[in-house]
């Protein structure tokens, strides 16, 4: 008999992350673990260094002090077969770190347009990351365009219009199957829900969960909405004035909040 | 090549018209375009006697390699014969007392606008060509900054987005100039507002290319014997534009055509867009 994998590996390591741009201006002395195909939310008011940790996770920016260790499982080496490697994101240099962006990590921006390529089709945008992987197959590149727009849940015949005949929410669809279409084992999503209606927001958090599930994504969620974080993710840290003030399950932590600002931050939550 | 520094028929002006320092930086410049092959250099650019778009990146780079053997040959679009071309040729003539010729075989510096001549280039030639933007991936990345980054780690997936939306807009690769090239395998380059018609003609060449861009002061080169492939989709090769008709003036089958309007009454004809080949089959004919 299977038996489910009760100690999944380890997918990202924080070590003792801290970058300031000021005193209690950005994050400090964050610490830990990522397991693969588990989803972390990260939540805390604005101004609390959620955005700053996100950016120093994803490789756009280095820290102060402190490592960002990522464990690889792709080609380590000709060799070392399915060996995992362990890689310092920032020691590896820009090269490395730029093809790990493209190839195994993605990252879903706030606002689409940050994400999108405005003045090219949704099917250049779906086939762009596979292109940089090498794909030189048009039919192929449409195929898969095609395939992902109707995983999002957009009309596959769209698919030579330009993102700026979109609405919010279909932008922000096309924006998670440009990220997805190379099948990445991480994802960053920076407040993915940000400005869209309650609706439109309730259909894509089904479709981010569904997705997550059938592909065992790794995710890292950014995002002040509790409703979302109770949602999606199985593991939450609570953040203020640059630091972690709460971690542990989801809903541990929004049914028996244990500090203070955690108490806070549950009870402010609207309800209709 | 001897420049011998006060020959001018002008006095008051250096051989070639830019004073031997700037030539000197240019030529130093030119060694680390020939040994990188498709690498943009920086170079910098000296205010010429003529706007920006006229050519002045090309000329600052006729002007350094020209010694006061060489015969000088000028074209735009293909024709010896307009303004750009005589003009430049005019100058040259001027400022560095150097033979010109309209013969393709006779030059040893071909200074070139939009075209390469159809007849074959030999080896020990030198084709100059006058560069508007010399960087191919800016319609996409407008960043000068992620440019640079995105060569120096070959991040070129970009290129096929182009590519990807002129066959989804217009179902078939429709750039038609300006048709970016892959060199010796590395750099993605963009071989000037040539017609893809021209582009073959950058594979393998005999002649030693040089690219010049005045207003943005970059140069690059293409050393002679260099694989240089146009990008492309498997299912969609690169294709060459070919035409219904021959020539009108001279019957060739195989040159770059361009349209000229005869009339206002509709009329029309298609004829070589290189003069100098178009001159030399009609004279083998008559």
């Amino acid at each position: 008999m299977k038996r489910p994998q009760l100690k999944r590996p380890a997918l990202l390591d924080a070590r003792n992350i801290t970058r300031l741009y000021g005193p209690n201006q950005g994050c400090q002395d964050i610490d830990f673990t990522l397991h693969q195909g588990e989803v972390l939310g990260i939540v805390g008011e604005s101004g609390s260094g959620k955005s700053t940790l996100l950016r120093v996770l994803s490789g756009l920016e280095a820290p102060d002090e402190g490592q960002v260790i990522y464990h690889s499982t792709q080609q380590a080496s000709a060799a070392a077969g399915s060996a995992t490697e362990n890689l310092d994101l920032y020691a590896i240099g820009e090269a490395r770190r730029r093809a790990l962006l493209r190839m195994e990590w993605g990252l879903v921006h706030q606002n689409p347009r940050d994400g999108l390529r405005l003045g090219v089709s949704a099917g250049a945008n779906v086939g762009e990351r596979l292109m940089a992987l090498g794909q030189r197959h048009y039919g192929d590149l449409r195929a898969a365009g095609q395939d992902w727009m109707e995983r999002v849940e957009l009309d596959p015949r769209r698919i030579d219009d330009a993102p700026r005949t979109f609405s919010g929410g279909m932008q922000q669809r096309l924006q998670i199957a440009r990220t997805l279409v190379t099948q990445p084992r991480l994802v960053f999503m920076d407040e993915p829900t940000g400005g869209l209606d309650v609706s439109v927001q309730a259909r894509l958090l089904d479709m981010l969960r569904t997705l997550t599930r059938e592909l065992g994504l790794s995710v890292i969620l950014v995002t002040h909405d509790l409703a979302v974080a109770r949602l999606l993710a199985h593991r939450l840290m609570v953040m203020r004035q640059g630091r972690v003030v709460e971690a542990g399950l989801t809903d541990q932590i929004l049914d028996d909040p244990q500090h203070p600002y955690t108490q806070l931050l549950v009870s402010s939550v609207l309800t209709p | 090549m001897n420049t011998s520094g006060q020959d001018s028929q002008y006095s008051g002006y250096n051989f070639a018209y830019l004073d031997e320092q700037t030539k000197r930086m240019i030529r130093r410049a030119l060694l680390k375009a020939v040994a990188i092959p498709g690498y943009q250099v920086p170079f910098g650019g000296r205010e010429m006697p003529m706007p920006y778009g006229w050519g002045t990146g090309g000329m600052q780079l006729t002007a350094s390699i020209l010694g006061a053997n060489d015969v000088l040959k000028v074209i735009d679009q293909g024709a010896d014969d307009t303004t750009n071309a005589v003009s430049i040729r005019t100058f040259f003539e001027r400022v560095a007392h150097v033979e010109t010729t309209t013969r393709t075989e006779a030059a040893s510096v071909i200074q070139t606008r939009h075209r390469i001549p159809e007849k074959a280039l030999s080896k020990g030639q030198i084709l100059v060509y006058q560069v508007p933007i010399p960087e191919p991936l800016r319609f996409i990345e407008p960043s000068e900054e992620e440019t640079r980054v995105m060569h120096a780690l070959e991040e070129y997936g970009v290129m096929h987005v182009k590519l990807y939306e002129d066959i989804a807009r217009h179902g078939h690769i429709a750039t038609t100039y300006a048709y970016p090239v892959k060199v010796d395998e590395r750099y993605v380059m963009d071989p000037s507002p040539i017609p893809k018609f021209d582009n073959p003609k950058l594979n393998m060449s005999d002649a030693l290319m040089l690219f010049g861009a005045g207003r943005e002061k970059r140069l690059y080169a293409i050393p002679p014997y260099t694989r240089v492939k146009s990008l492309d989709f498997e299912d969609h090769p690169f294709e060459i534009q070919a035409w219904d008709t021959p020539c009108e003036l001279c019957g060739a089958t195989d040159s770059f055509l361009d349209e000229v309007i005869t009339d206002d009454q509709g009329g029309r004809m298609f004829v070589c867009s290189d003069t100098d080949y178009c001159q030399n089959r009609r004279e083998e004919v008559a």
